[in-house]
């Protein structure tokens, strides 16, 4: 193996894993902030106890993605150093701006929230969740930021040392591709957010108990889950797509498998890419529909990769193709399951039909994939390229950091991860066990000085 | 100018992350062998829970400014660095994790393993980031490109090729273990009560002797090191006032501590540790990464400054976020001042 492709797994590993928890807690921190919300609008104990559920969840969730995002920001030096020396100038800006505008931000009330409950008011204790939902939603916006230069770079110099310069923050800060990318992102941690909720809801009915809160969690995430599973795809999704075809046509030929340019592509639904004969091998295809979906019209021509010079093909073009079908595939089961259920819900059946609430519960581990197959759609999409058009990601790894040592750093991550999994499991599902009703959890007694 | 503003702007981020995360760290060194009850040991986690997180964001945030400030100075520190920083982060893992299970898991021996994960995981990653920083002051071998791999260590003697450990940096990785478990004491007799304060004021006195004496010895051995650190002083001398902030901040926390003023003693920790480090920044200005291999390969602050946009707009949103982030910060740390009182808080 290797250096190049084991810095790339090092990183890819790290932050698939890593992003398994944000977003949850950015789809969790708008919900919370519902909960909380009614609450203090109806002064429910029952939706405060909710809300304090869905905190500790949240908590559990907000240390594995801290300690797992710790290492994302370093592994741009230790592993990327020629990309940072490179590229600082420019996106080590939103990296430092998420330290500081975010970070602070969150942890700041997060730490209210969760051990403040009783020193604050409870309007202080909404705000409080309020500010945790805004500072996870501008974290999240700030690595949009970061990767929306790397696939479409705009308002840089090149300075005579090679280092690239940001010649317009707010260009740098509303990149087009930034914007449209967030927007469908943080719908896909809506929907991951959504979907759990709704599904520990669907759990405790079909075990039969904690009734009322189970309609609450199935209230929530599925109106919830309704709204986002339809954003994901309109206008958000469809939108992005728009966006990439016309600025990474190699991605969008690689993830669709249009291998020849074409008047009136055809959308391949289901086949497998065939490099070698530059086909897909058992194909199933709507006519049109391709050129339609990205240019309004069936008779607009597709660029094919035919048209895209060989060595700037994206490198694992069937994990591309592979990707984006699961994403695109899970997203419109979303739409049919939250369709469904929102309307048992509205005909007040969805508490008793048993069938639906073990299809909600089935289904919470399928938005962690589609977010995942997401985003290996658009950074294998952006392959060969680190910087879209200006750098190789060949170009970019450490190469005094040696294969080996690198693969030791990742055998490593692999292993501490595995039993980091592990703990998150039995965390959330004894959280889960135990509930949102209170408990009389002893606290030993504790001379306490005056303040 | 900028160079001269940012590398300052650093240094700030460099000294709030050890002045705010260093007495959680001391404080995980010492609840090990402080604490006797699981109150107590409750009651020692409770004074750092709902910050130390909040205090980690300055490592964070402090990478995140050198990597847009000076980006070749982060790309060869990190991957030449990269051995150990990789085990920083798996002592991170560790660590934060730790502290947050043994909320929730509620069997004893269990308890017993993931607090002595969080005190080793501590107490460890005080003495690493006191020998990067010793490392940094001693220098590394850079290549004509600017980077550099050093091994875990090599002869142990500071030389044209050095490990990340050797006989100085495993003095600076001493200093930083004695003073953060000094700061976390000091911390702990402000924020606990009870027996368990007391036993933290009286942990003061040894940890001051071995503090005072590592100081001098480490003072020394930089001076033998390297000895153009002490060019900035000679040449501007009043910056002999560094040094000066160094003593009279020991001699507050010996008095203070004494007088039974907690409060002020920590901040005079607080005043020692800001003092310890802008004393090595200054030694070390405007080089910020020594070359072993030669003056001419040092990493300065004209070879690594980032563009003069890049650092003009940065000031702006820096100083803006900076203030919003300290008013957070000021807020969370009043709300829960005083002592800490288990029966009010939890989650």
């Amino acid at each position: 193996m290797t250096a190049e492709l084991i810095h790339r797994l090092h990183f890819a590993f790290t932050i698939t894993f890593h992003y398994l928890f944000p977003q949850l807690t950015m789809g969790l921190a708008l919900l919370i902030v519902v909960l909380k919300s009614v609450a203090l609008k109806t002064g429910s104990e029952q939706w405060d106890r909710a809300a304090r559920f869905w905190g500790r969840i949240f908590a559990i969730n907000f240390v594995f993605g801290v300690v797992t995002g710790i290492p994302m920001e370093f592994e741009f030096g230790t592993n990327w150093a020629r990309f940072a020396r490179l590229s600082g100038g420019v996106i080590g800006q939103p990296l430092a701006m998420e330290g500081v505008f975010s970070f602070f931000l969150e942890s700041a009330f997060l730490g209210l929230f969760l051990y403040g409950e009783k020193r604050i008011s409870k309007l202080m204790h909404w705000f409080s969740a309020v500010m945790v939902f805004v500072g996870s939603w501008v974290s999240g916006f700030f690595i949009i930021v970061t990767d929306a230069w790397m696939q479409h770079p705009v308002a840089y110099d090149r300075l005579p040392n090679g280092q690239f310069e940001v010649l317009s923050f707010w260009q740098l800060l509303l990149n087009p591709w930034g914007l449209l990318q967030y927007a469908h992102n943080m719908t896909g941690a809506v929907i991951t957010g959504s979907f759990v909720m709704a599904a520990v809801g669907a759990f405790y009915l079909l075990e039969g108990q904690r009734e009322q809160y189970a309609r609450i969690f199935l209230k929530v995430g599925v109106i919830a889950g309704l709204v986002a599973s339809i954003l994901i795809i309109f206008p958000t999704g469809d939108l992005h797509g728009k966006f990439v075809a016309r600025n990474q046509p190699a991605a969008i030929a690689g993830m669709e498998g249009l291998f020849h340019s074409e008047a009136g592509a055809g959308l391949v639904l289901m086949g497998q890419p065939n490099e070698e004969t530059g086909q897909i091998d058992n194909p199933i295809v709507v006519n049109d529909a391709l050129s339609f979906l990205i240019y309004g019209t069936t008779k607009a021509e597709v660029k094919g990769l035919d048209q895209i010079p060989r060595d700037q093909w994206p490198t694992a073009l069937p994990l591309l193709f592979y990707a984006y079908h699961i994403m695109a595939g899970l997203g419109t089961w979303f739409v049919l399951l939250m369709i469904v259920s929102a309307f048992l819900l509205w005909r007040k059946q969805l508490f008793t039909a048993r069938w639906a609430l073990w299809a909600l519960l089935l289904s919470f581990p399928l938005p962690y994939i589609a977010n995942t197959a997401g985003w290996m759609t658009a950074e294998l999409g952006r392959q060969p390229w680190l910087i879209y058009g200006l750098m190789r990601t060949s170009e970019g790894y450490s190469n005094t950091v040696s294969a080996s040592n690198g693969l030791f750093t990742l055998l490593g991550f692999m292993g501490l991860y595995a039993l980091l999994g592990l703990l998150f499991t039995v965390l959330i599902y004894r959280e889960i066990s135990s509930g949102p009703e209170p408990k009389n959890t002893p606290v030993e007694p504790m001379r306490v000085a005056g303040q | 100018m900028m160079g001269f503003i940012w590398f300052w702007l650093v240094a700030v981020m460099i000294v709030g992350y050890v002045v705010l995360d260093g007495f959680d760290l001391g404080v995980g060194v010492l609840h090990l062998f402080l604490v006797r009850t699981e109150a107590e040991r409750r009651a020692t986690l409770a004074s750092i829970g709902p910050v130390w997180d909040g205090n980690e964001v300055w490592l964070l945030a402090g990478g995140g400014t050198l990597y847009f400030a000076f980006p070749l100075l982060y790309a060869s520190a990190f991957s030449g660095f990269y051995l150990p920083l990789m085990i920083v982060l798996w002592l991170l893992i560790l660590r934060g994790i730790s502290i947050e299970l043994r909320n929730h898991i509620d069997v004893g021996v269990w308890r017993a393993l993931l607090d002595g994960v969080f005190g080793l995981a501590s107490a460890l990653l005080t003495i690493f980031f006191g020998a990067a920083l010793a490392n940094v002051l001693r220098g590394v071998p850079l290549n004509a490109d600017g980077y550099f791999f050093l091994p875990l260590w090599t002869n142990w003697q500071p030389g044209l090729h050095p490990g990340i450990l050797d006989w100085y940096t495993v003095i600076g990785g001493l200093v930083a273990l004695v003073a953060l478990t000094l700061h976390g004491a000091l911390w702990l007799t402000i924020k606990t009560s009870g027996d368990l304060a007391q036993r933290a004021r009286r942990m003061v006195t040894p940890l001051w002797l071995a503090l005072a004496a590592l100081t001098v010895v480490s003072l020394a051995a930089t001076i033998a090191v390297r000895p153009v650190s002490l060019n900035n002083y000679f040449n501007y001398p009043f910056t002999f006032v560094v040094p000066l902030g160094v003593i009279a901040s020991m001699a507050g926390i010996w008095l203070l501590n004494r007088n039974a003023q907690p409060v002020k003693a920590f901040l005079s920790s607080c005043l020692y540790l800001f003092f310890m480090l802008a004393g090595a920044c200054w030694g070390l200005y405007p080089t910020l990464l020594p070359a072993t291999t030669g003056a001419d390969r040092d990493i300065t602050l004209t070879r690594a400054i980032s563009g003069p946009h890049t650092l003009a707009v940065g000031l702006v949103w820096w100083g803006f976020g900076m203030v919003l982030a300290i008013g957070y910060i000021v807020f969370v740390y009043a709300k829960f001042r005083g002592k800490v009182d288990l029966r009010a808080d939890g989650h």
